[in-house]
């Protein structure tokens, strides 16, 4: 696509230009096009496999289009309780994304405006997000067992807040960052306290950075497997783990494995389609201001 | 500040004044506290596991000074697993960049429909790893897959190949469900970071006839560099912990050849209970990554 892609366009040939970048743009579609194919098939054929019968999840060759979907597999994962776990991502995923958040703001505040313990306060904590978590669970494990905290609520929570605390210390302090801080000194000057400022300047000025960082934390605890694989048994088994529970030494519940993912990846969905123009900076951790 | 404390009884104001005093530390220690307790001492505790002997079986709390240590070197399952951790990374990674980069470029110039299209491709990265997993494994089924399918169309016979229980088809499905969702996170960062480069200069480069590649090299490289390199070191990190996909698709399977350091940790630790070992490995690659990762952080940081 290189060398003869892109010869000088002499000023003499104008009216031949237009045709063909038209030519071309049509070209990048068609390419476009094909990538969108590639990225895009296997979701669908995630979606139509929860919505296939029975007959049709087994037939040889796969079935592309279902003539009449089936939403039979659904009503089987409400019946027999698994939507259950749906049902505790959410739960988990939910609280400890509000916590950390009101945790995270306001460590973030303290760096952003006091340069809080200098920079490495602000590296050792961004660090913490970087090891894996195979390697710091094992000792969590016996912690959590000690206090009785395996497969409750409670663990798996306060394990997620501090999974993310570092991640949201560190996009918060970039939006703090870009928040002018003369608002905040003529506040403080005209008798606001610190709390006062904190709770009704910073929180306000900040708050699509708050959304933004929310929304990304909350996909990381809904996605998040390592953790909850090792922590829970039956009763607050996450989405992830219990998709992995269908595979089966003699048979694969197919159906399932494709209806259970189909809920778990709907919020996900949604929530990403709020905030695209935050998605770059959310998902490179602030280096990337999008 | 004086006018508010003066309305407020007296051990209030004297409680307000050392809260204002003490603002910055006292809004910072709870993240601390939680960082500490669950950053810091897992890894302290795993230190001190590692020089123990503790199984599943005999809570043996006594020294053992450095035999697990020693026995990292003749563990060729662990190096084995290192081997396809980073032969995972040594090829996905080149891939994710270079299509990302293609793909970055092509949704730079005008296109019908651009924006629905990016949107679009934001999906394989936000959902679970265990989800990405699991569709592909779907995809790859030898009997009701598409794959076999699809390939059966340009081949004379059925094609019924056993994608993830055949050691020389294994990674190829690995690498194909990693680079699928991982192509489009490198594809938005650089989409980001190539709107950033002055178009004009790129016009007048191309009037002066300069190649595409003299371009990239000389006025577009240099501007997306600093983001190119954290991009890298994100996915970096992430692949070296590498696990959900894999787990999802083979379990570390066939036998033990697809094992990452992340699944072989898991194994010795939770299959295997053997708890002072594991941690001779975790604390291995505690000090393996924190080269990276100090590195890594570094540059993060000078980029903000």
């Amino acid at each position: 696509m290189t060398a003869d892609a892109a010869p000088p366009v002499p000023a003499s040939r104008w009216p031949r230009w237009l045709p063909r970048e038209r030519r071309r743009m049509i070209w990048r579609f068609l390419i476009a096009l094909v990538v969108q194919v590639f990225f895009l098939f296997p979701v669908y054929w995630l979606f139509i496999t929860s919505i296939k019968s029975a007959g049709d999840i087994f037939a040889r060759p796969p079935v592309w289009f279902p003539g009449e979907p089936n939403f039979r597999i659904f009503g089987v994962l409400f019946k027999d309780g698994d939507v259950w776990a749906i049902y505790n991502s959410l739960i988990i995923a939910s609280i400890s994304t509000v916590v950390a958040m009101i945790l995270g703001t306001a460590a973030a505040y303290s760096l952003a405006r006091f340069k809080t313990g200098g920079q490495n306060l602000a590296i050792w904590i961004i660090s913490q997000r970087m090891i894996p978590p195979i390697v710091i669970v094992f000792p969590i494990f016996l912690l959590f067992v000690w206090f009785g905290w395996i497969d409750s609520y409670v663990g798996l929570i306060l394990l997620y807040i501090a999974f993310n605390l570092p991640y949201v210390i560190w996009m918060m302090r970039g939006y703090i960052e870009d928040i002018p801080v003369e608002v905040e000194e003529s506040a403080l000057t005209d008798g606001c306290s610190r709390w006062q400022a904190l709770r009704k300047i910073v929180f306000p000025m900040a708050r699509t950075g708050i959304f933004a960082t929310a929304v990304f934390t909350f996909i990381f605890a809904w996605n998040e497997f390592v953790f909850a694989l090792i922590l829970t048994r039956h009763d607050v088994l996450t989405f992830p783990v219990l998709v992995t529970h269908y595979y089966g030494a003699q048979s694969t519940f197919w159906s399932k494995i494709a209806a259970l993912s189909v809920l778990g990846t709907l919020p996900v969905f949604f929530a990403v389609a709020t905030l695209q123009r935050f998605l770059v900076r959310g998902i490179t951790m602030g280096a990337v201001k999008g | 500040m004086t006018v508010a404390a003066g309305r407020q009884p007296n051990i209030g104001h004297r409680a307000s004044l050392f809260a204002d005093r003490h603002f910055k530390w006292l809004v910072i220690a709870p993240s601390i506290i939680v960082l500490l307790l669950i950053g810091l001492y897992p890894i302290v505790h795993t230190g001190i596991v590692s020089f123990q002997d503790i199984t599943m079986l005999a809570e043996d709390t006594s020294w053992s000074g450095g035999k697990h240590y020693a026995a990292l070197f003749s563990d060729t399952r662990l190096w084995e697993s290192m081997g396809h951790t980073f032969l995972i990374l040594a090829i996905a990674l080149p891939i994710e960049l270079v299509l990302g980069l293609l793909m970055a470029q092509l949704f730079l110039e005008k296109m019908p429909l651009k924006q629905v299209f990016v949107a679009l491709l934001i999906i394989p990265t936000v959902i679970s790893p265990i989800v990405a997993g699991s569709t592909w494994r779907l995809m790859f089924d030898n009997q009701y897959g598409p794959i076999n399918q699809i390939i059966g169309w340009f081949s004379s016979e059925p094609v019924a190949i056993l994608w993830l229980s055949r050691p020389e088809w294994v990674y190829p499905a690995i690498l194909v469900c990693e680079v699928w969702q991982w192509t489009p996170f490198m594809f938005l960062i650089l989409l980001a970071a190539l709107s950033n480069v002055d178009r004009s200069l790129i016009e007048a480069a191309e009037i002066d006839g300069a190649s595409f590649w003299k371009i990239f090299f000389r006025i577009t490289l240099p501007v997306i560099k600093p983001v190119l390199i954290i991009a890298i070191l994100i996915r970096a990190l992430d692949l070296f912990r590498i696990f959900d996909i894999i787990w999802a698709m083979t379990k570390g399977g066939p036998g033990t050849l697809t094992e990452t350091i992340s699944i072989y940790t898991y194994i010795r630790a939770f299959k295997e209970f053997e708890t002072s070992y594991a941690g001779a490995i975790a604390f291995l690659v505690i000090i393996l990554l924190s080269i990276i990762v100090i590195f890594a952080l570094k540059r993060v940081e000078i980029a903000r």
